[in-house]
């Protein structure tokens, strides 16, 4: 027997549940009275402090360390250090797959990047061991750091991204670029960005025998609990991580990194539980980073600006021990029709902490390189830019042909343009002036984010009230995960997410896979719709083999569950409520599991991208230089939405992230040292609130029958490719100025132009 | 941080005594002190916290006019007191344009005189310094500099200072009254701040265990109320330094300037006061020449320290723009953003 | 050299054996009276995310030392729901999504009331996103921060007046 509502979602939709609507967040009570316990929130009893003592040189070696000054001080309990570090069962200086990278915990003396762990303290207060770390002056033999791409090796990566081609080619890019009318070659370069989410990486470690819990934000719970059990030589199972909330994570939390390891490491040795929270410093090294590319784009254009070829080659920074590339020019094969497109990729080897994904990595800097190298051709091509666009508009994947599993662009487009105001732009730039006096400048950028899909797996029980528990291990880091995910598993129970109690959060769940790419709603979405089906499937059996259920006998025409019932398909006079079924089973729950992934066929029948649109404005002060983006109007088309308030408010982080990539981030880096001179917050510059004054994201309805079951796409990621193009040309068409090294400084605009 | 002795005095002449002792230091609000003791920058072997002192945290009016703020007054205390916002707009705007509103709820007058350079080579211990650490050489120097000093500064140091409060301050000739060891005395804030020449690690003409007690304005620059604005350009709109930034204080009468004060922040050591550009404004008709005049005399002396002469530049054009806005007039309310050019004043800006 | 000090934390008086002078308010809550709602994000007083009330002041509470604040009237997150009655803050931030991953929520919450009692910013909303800009959101919640801050202003100047209408 096969109910409907596990048969086909689309039809059965919103019977009964809230999915869809614009629902508060679950855990909203929770964070706005505090009680919401992140990691480092955790105070066992007993709890000692950990403090890494981070590299301030890029590369060389540690030649002393002042341990018993350390030890020494009051309170101080235990020095970790090459000499003493207790062993590990996994080399880390082997990858670990899938998405382990090479760490560093005082496997020897070598320091290969600024901050990178050469020691931790351990101490009664977290007084006693910041100072400890301090007391370790370290000395060094210091080598010559490779820090740009002059002192960089360079070289051909295998892969980049995450297993993405590192040079996919359709078509004879230089034939097509040879028969353009116009060719438009632009260099763009962006630099190193740290994510900087708000809670820094923590973790509270306490061992019992052989099994440890470990209380830290995590993105991809199974994966790290495989991969600490590893480290630690003890089964997975062994491993509990606990991660009810992150403070916001962007990627840097889906990833091993060396002080959480060393810090879980000296719990064991010193058999009590150890607390680390890094400081803000020592987030700008060892836990990851987008890194900084140079990209180079060729677009070729026929007399009616229509490309003949794309050429996106992206140099991007890696560390010396280990690959993450950002895969920026892979940007440039989804969005437009050209004929002959190139996505190739180079590496460069810096003394830098390893890159990782973060946020919309390679989809960012690429996008950030591709969409304002679009507007360049389009001047060139004295077009509109959104006409230039409409005009290279893909109704087909360029160069595969494959069909989009939805595309809804152009929808996207037309309503951004017309909520923002598009028409009646001038083309040429400097032509437009506020009240005040200010420059003003229009720009827009499209939007585009892939949907991967990660295998997970969930359970749903209905119990005898008739409520039901529903369990995955998966990430709320800030997306809306609990709230979204719980609304999926509602629907799929025929209950109001009132009833469905969700837990998540913990590694010891069925797999929710990783909370990254985008895809958690979707994979982890999809495991609980299944495992809701299963339930109610078998709940379904038990009432349809029932003489005492109103039910019996529908075996064959199938039941629909709707509002904690089940109704007769062909007959809804004719119902029973789970409660009762389960009663008269003398049943206490039933339990529903499932594994769920995309099915292969479908992935290479279909390309498979979430798209928008975005237009931006701002207004730039003609003398001093000072840009301010006024006005930010998005609209974005992304499958089924399952809650667009909280949709909104990804697209509008999105949005505001890419504001931030083109005006404000930069790690920025002394060339002579490879030292990051501004490892904090008030010179790492990210948007503060009034650098915000007007957000607008635009929800474009759009179903999708073929990117998964709940036709859902993705939306944490896409928000920002698109703006950091908008803005840059906004940036251009209020000045004249074409800034082509992200982000837009001041001087680039004193500079670029004559006052007034 | 370093474990330290941790004082509470209850008299001023308490708090001089317990800073004799070497290693001692002055403890205020903590928001610039306590920072750079948690970076190490400052490992002090004595706290001495003044914030108990009594009597330090009043505004009075002199009853010539002028007024007199205790060192532990809060920033947004002074900021948001009306008569002197009144009196004195131009110093409550340069106030609320700096830092946020959680650290002037804390910071205080005195501590924001004597707080210490942004400079990171300053604030990062494996970088030399001969700020932090006399003769060990500037990092600073051929790195990462696009923000430092244009005026003032030498091959020793060139750092800037980060105070927004003291650039009208300065404009508008405060004085600091000091106590130490040998009693009492008063500076002219122009004077308190030192240039780096080649002993950079002396920040300020205080002596040892002297100790900012109150800052006067004098009622004379009043005057200024009526047409006197403070101009900061940030990186981002809001809780950041200035790159550049500007006072400029206008007083008229009819349509010719009978007196002009000029300061600049963020380009040296010390909030820097364009004495030269100011007198060329007097008598003068505020005619867009005559304000790049001053702003060209302002930086007359100036020069890159690195990868920075668009600080020059830029300095020109903030001085020339803070007089247009000082000419427009002093706006009747607080502006939204304040010092921000987006702080929009229309009218104030000319129109290409 | 041991430090009493004697606080009001969320109108409870507590007195404090200080062993250590460097603990600041933001450690003496999380680690010692083990109030983790406020919250550690730079250390520095450059992120907003520890803002606590103290006498009725929003400040960062990681650049003060604990021992200086003898006497001192402490309000942090968890002192600010009566009961399960959430402050109209609370639920303006849960009903305008001002908050993605929530970490940075009590700083920005505590300088919302902070923000709101100083009555500087009127019914601007360009004011209000100039004195939260103290509060750093990764995340990005700016639009529904300035909202909920509007909102509430708003419901507790009504509180406020109807309260005076009963008197």
């Amino acid at each position: 027997m096969s109910p409907e509502n596990a048969a086909s979602p689309l039809q059965y939709g919103r019977a009964g549940s809230n999915a869809g609507q614009p629902l508060t967040r679950r855990d909203g009570l929770l964070k706005v009275t505090g009680r919401a316990t992140y990691a480092a929130d955790n105070h066992p009893d007993g709890v000692l402090y950990a403090v890494a003592a981070g590299a301030s040189i890029a590369r060389g070696r540690v030649t002393s360390l002042d341990v018993a000054a350390a030890k020494a001080h009051p309170g101080v309990v235990e020095v970790l250090t090459p000499a003493n570090r207790p062993p590990l069962a996994h080399d880390p200086d082997e990858k670990m797959p899938p998405f382990g990278f090479r760490v560093d915990v005082l496997q020897d003396d070598t320091v290969r990047y600024v901050n990178q762990p050469i020691a931790m303290v351990i101490a009664e207060t977290l007084e006693a061991a910041t100072e400890g770390a301090a007391l370790l002056d370290p000395h060094y033999e210091v080598e010559s750091a490779a820090v740009d791409l002059e002192s960089g090796e360079r070289f051909a990566p295998a892969a980049v991204g995450v297993g993405a081609a590192a040079r996919t080619a359709h078509g004879d890019v230089e034939a097509g670029l040879a028969e353009a009318v116009r060719v438009t070659e632009v260099d763009y370069e962006t630099p190193p960005q740290y994510h900087n989410a708000m809670e820094p990486h923590a973790v509270v470690a306490e061992w019992d025998g052989d099994r440890v819990t470990l209380d830290m934000p995590n993105q991809a719970l199974a994966l790290s609990a495989a991969a600490y059990g590893a480290y630690f030589g003890i089964p997975a199972e062994n491993v509990l991580i606990r991660s009810p909330f992150l403070g916001g994570g962007f990627g840097s939390k889906a990833i091993l990194n060396g002080p959480q390891i060393l810090t879980i490491l000296a719990a064991r040795m010193l058999g009590r539980p150890v607390k680390l929270a890094l400081p803000r410093k020592q987030m700008f090294g060892p836990v990851g980073h987008r890194g900084r590319t140079w990209q180079k784009l060729r677009i070729g254009t026929d007399g009616e600006g229509r490309m003949t070829a794309l050429h996106h080659h992206a140099l991007a920074e890696t560390s010396t021990f280990d690959d993450f590339i950002e895969p920026s020019a892979n940007i440039a094969l989804p969005l437009y029709a050209a004929p002959a497109i190139l996505a190739e990729h180079e590496g460069l080897r810096l003394n830098v902490g390893t890159p990782g994904p973060m946020r919309a990595p390679g989809a960012a800097s690429g996008s950030a390189a591709l969409e304002a190298a679009i507007d360049e051709a389009a001047e060139a091509c004295g077009m509109d830019p959104l006409a230039f666009r409409l005009a290279n508009y893909a109704e087909t994947e360029p160069g595969t042909g494959r069909p989009f599993s939805s595309k809804t662009l152009r929808e996207c487009y037309a309503e951004g343009a017309k909520r923002f105001g598009w028409s009646g732009r001038p083309l040429e730039p400097r032509r437009m002036r506020d009240e005040n006096g200010f420059l003003v400048g229009w720009g827009m950028g499209t939007a585009v984010f892939h949907c991967p899909h990660f295998p997970a797996e969930a359970r749903a029980t209905l119990r005898a009230d008739g409520t039901a528990l529903v369990e995955t291990a998966g990430a709320d880091m800030g997306q809306g995960a609990w709230t979204a995910l719980a609304q999926i598993a509602a629907e799929a129970l025929g209950l109001d997410p009132s009833q469905v109690e969700f837990h998540s959060g913990l590694s010891n769940l069925p797999d929710g896979g990783v909370a990254g790419g985008s895809g958690h709603t979707a994979s982890a979405g999809l495991a609980l719709h299944k495992a809701g089906g299963d339930a109610i499937a078998s709940l379904a059996e038990l009432a349809t083999a029932d003489a005492a259920s109103p039910l019996f006998g529908a075996g064959n025409i199938g039941v629909v569950a709707r509002e904690g019932r089940l109704y007769r398909r062909d007959d809804e006079t004719r119902s029973d409520s789970y409660a009762d079924i389960l009663k008269r089973a003398g049943r206490a729950q039933i339990v529903g599991t499932a594994k769920a992934a995309r099915d292969p066929a479908v992935a290479s029948a279909y390309a498979m991208f979430s798209h928008g649109a975005v237009f931006a404005e701002v207004k730039v002060d003609p003398d001093l230089g000072q840009v301010r983006a006024t006005r930010l109007v998005g609209a974005f088309a992304a499958g089924r939405i399952i809650n667009p308030r909280l949709v909104q408010s990804q697209y509008y982080g999105g949005m505001i992230w890419g504001v931030s990539f083109a005006l404000h981030e930069e790690a920025v880096t002394d060339r002579r040292t490879g030292r990051i001179m501004n490892a904090d917050l008030a010179e790492y510059h990210v948007p503060v609130n009034a650098d915000v004054p007007s957000v607008e994201a635009i929800l474009i309805p759009e179903e999708d029958a073929h990117v998964n079951p709940l036709g859902v796409k993705g939306v944490g990621e896409i928000g920002i490719t698109g703006t950091v193009g908008a803005v840059a040309n906004a940036v251009w068409h209020a000045t004249g100025v074409r800034v082509r090294r992200f982000p837009v400084r001041i001087e680039d605009l004193v500079a670029g132009r004559a006052a007034g | 941080m370093n474990r330290f002795d941790y004082i509470q005095p209850a008299s001023v002449a308490e708090a001089i005594a317990a800073v004799s002792e070497p290693g001692s230091v002055y403890l205020g609000a903590g928001t610039n002190l306590l920072d750079l003791m948690k970076i190490g920058v400052s490992r002090p072997q004595r706290v001495v916290d003044i914030t108990r002192l009594p009597g330090l945290d009043r505004i009075d009016w002199l009853p010539d006019g002028g007024v007199r703020i205790g060192a532990l007054v809060r920033n947004s205390d002074l900021a948001y007191d009306e008569r002197f916002a009144k009196t004195f707009p131009v110093v409550a705007e340069a106030l609320l344009s700096g830092a946020s509103a959680q650290l002037r709820n804390a910071a205080t007058v005195g501590g924001n005189l004597m707080q210490r350079t942004r400079c990171a080579y300053f604030q990062d211990l494996g970088s030399a310094c001969n700020r932090r650490v006399p003769g060990s050489g500037c990092d600073a120097l051929g790195g990462q500099s696009r923000l430092h000093a244009v005026l003032g500064w030498s091959e020793h140091c060139i750092a800037t200072h980060p105070s927004d409060f003291c650039v009208p301050l300065v404009a508008l000739d405060a004085m600091v009254e000091v106590e130490g060891p040998r009693g009492t005395r008063e500076i002219a804030l122009d004077s308190l701040h030192a240039l780096p020449g080649s002993t950079p690690e002396q920040e300020t003409t205080l002596a040892a265990g002297e100790l900012i007690v109150a800052l006067r304005l004098p009622a004379e620059v009043a005057s200024f109320a009526d047409n006197a604005r403070y101009l900061k350009l940030r990186e981002r709109t809001s809780y950041a330094f200035a790159v550049v930034s500007a006072a400029a204080a206008l007083e008229m009468e009819g349509d010719t300037i009978r007196a002009a004060r000029i300061a600049l922040g963020g380009v040296a050591a010390k909030p820097w006061r364009a004495r030269e550009a100011e007198a060329s404004l007097a008598g003068a008709k505020p005619t867009a020449e005559a304000f790049a005049g001053a702003a060209e005399l302002a930086l007359a002396e100036a020069r890159p320290s690195g990868a920075n002469a668009f600080k020059i530049e830029l300095a020109r054009r903030i001085v020339a723009r803070a007089l247009n806005f000082a000419l427009a007039g002093t706006p009747q309310e607080m502006p939204a953003l304040p010092a921000s050019p987006f702080s929009t004043n229309p009218g104030a800006y000319h129109v290409a | 050299m041991a430090l009493s000090i004697s606080l009001s934390v969320n109108g409870q008086p507590r007195d404090v054996e200080l062993d250590d002078p460097r603990v600041t308010l933001l450690d003496l809550l999380r680690e010692r009276l083990v109030l983790a709602g406020t919250k550690k994000g730079c250390d520095r007083g450059q992120c907003g995310a520890c803002t606590v009330l103290v006498d009725g002041r929003r400040i960062n509470s990681c650049l003060v030392l604990a021992a200086s604040l003898d006497g001192a009237e402490v309000t942090t997150i968890e002192g600010l729901a009566q009961g399960e009655t959430l402050h109209p803050v609370q639920a303006a931030f849960i009903a305008h999504d001002g908050f993605q991953c929530g970490y940075c929520t009590p700083g920005q919450i505590m300088s919302a009331v902070g923000l709101i009692a100083e009555g500087h910013a009127g019914d601007d909303p360009e004011r209000i996103r100039e004195l939260m800009s103290g509060n750093i959101c990764r995340c990005a919640a700016y639009k529904g921060i300035t909202e909920a801050v509007l909102e509430a202003q708003q419901t507790l100047a009504g509180a406020d007046s109807s309260r005076r209408d009963a008197a």
